[in-house]
């Protein structure tokens, strides 16, 4: 089994499976945190399928959108956060 | 020799991510799911950069994902604070069986203010020193 296999067979399933666990929980979540923390966790897992795919596809350059997404995903998390205790205010 | 070590970081990596995932279902509170995702999904995808940094073996790559590694494990826990804190105030409940709660009557929800002290206890113990100092009249 090479490398190549390895990561498609194997690796990139188990990602998927993951995902679409977390996908169960921000179905279902009871309140709207659970949402955002599943929301988060996805895009972090984003970031891994991106360095297994770029190991897979043997280019590089694609690990500068897991940066970019690294980014998105904390202001995000701090942007719904702020508008969640904003709301309680009134 | 590379491939194997590519192979053991990124599938230990995917391995992690998975039980976050598990985690993220099983847990029974919001603030256990917050502590799921900081950690274990922090260390997931550490190693699944790492196998790529290896694989590749270049020094701008290696830098690079050094750099996103650094960026994921100062943004996590800011982040995780942040929702705690949020949903903390906004009211939702701890699991039953938690043994115990720091924040319990430091906050005053209709004032929106927060106190490195129990409000309700400090003006029970001015009472009880008011009522003290009444009972017995200083000589």
């Amino acid at each position: 089994m090479t490398l190549h296999e390895f990561i498609f067979y194997i690796v990139i399933p188990i990602l998927s499976l993951s995902v679409l666990l977390i996908m169960y929980r921000f179905l279902k979540g009871p309140s709207i945190v659970d949402r955002i923390i599943a929301l988060d966790l996805i895009i972090t897992t984003g970031i891994g399928f991106i360095g297994g795919y770029s190991i897979l596809t043997n280019r590089p350059s694609f690990l500068d959108v897991a940066m970019i997404l690294a980014l998105i995903a904390f202001l995000g998390t701090v942007a719904f956060s702020y508008y969640i205790q904003k709301r309680n205010k009134k | 020799m590379t491939d194997i070590l590519v192979a053991i970081f990124s599938f230990s990596g995917a391995i992690f991510i998975l039980l976050a995932s598990i985690g993220l279902i099983r847990m029974p509170d919001s603030y256990l799911r917050i502590s799921v995702t900081t950690k274990a999904a922090t260390l997931g995808v550490g190693l699944l950069l790492i196998a790529a940094a290896i694989h590749f073996q270049d020094f701008s790559i290696t830098t690079r994902v050094l750099a996103i590694i650094l960026f994921i494990l100062l943004t996590a826990p800011i982040s995780g604070h942040l929702i705690g804190r949020a949903s903390y105030f906004s009211g939702v409940k701890l699991w039953k069986h938690s043994i115990m709660d720091d924040m319990e009557g430091k906050y005053n929800k209709a004032t929106q203010e927060l106190k490195s002290e129990d409000v309700e206890e400090l003006k029970k113990r001015e009472k009880n020193e008011k009522a003290l100092v009444k009972k017995k009249p200083l000589k």
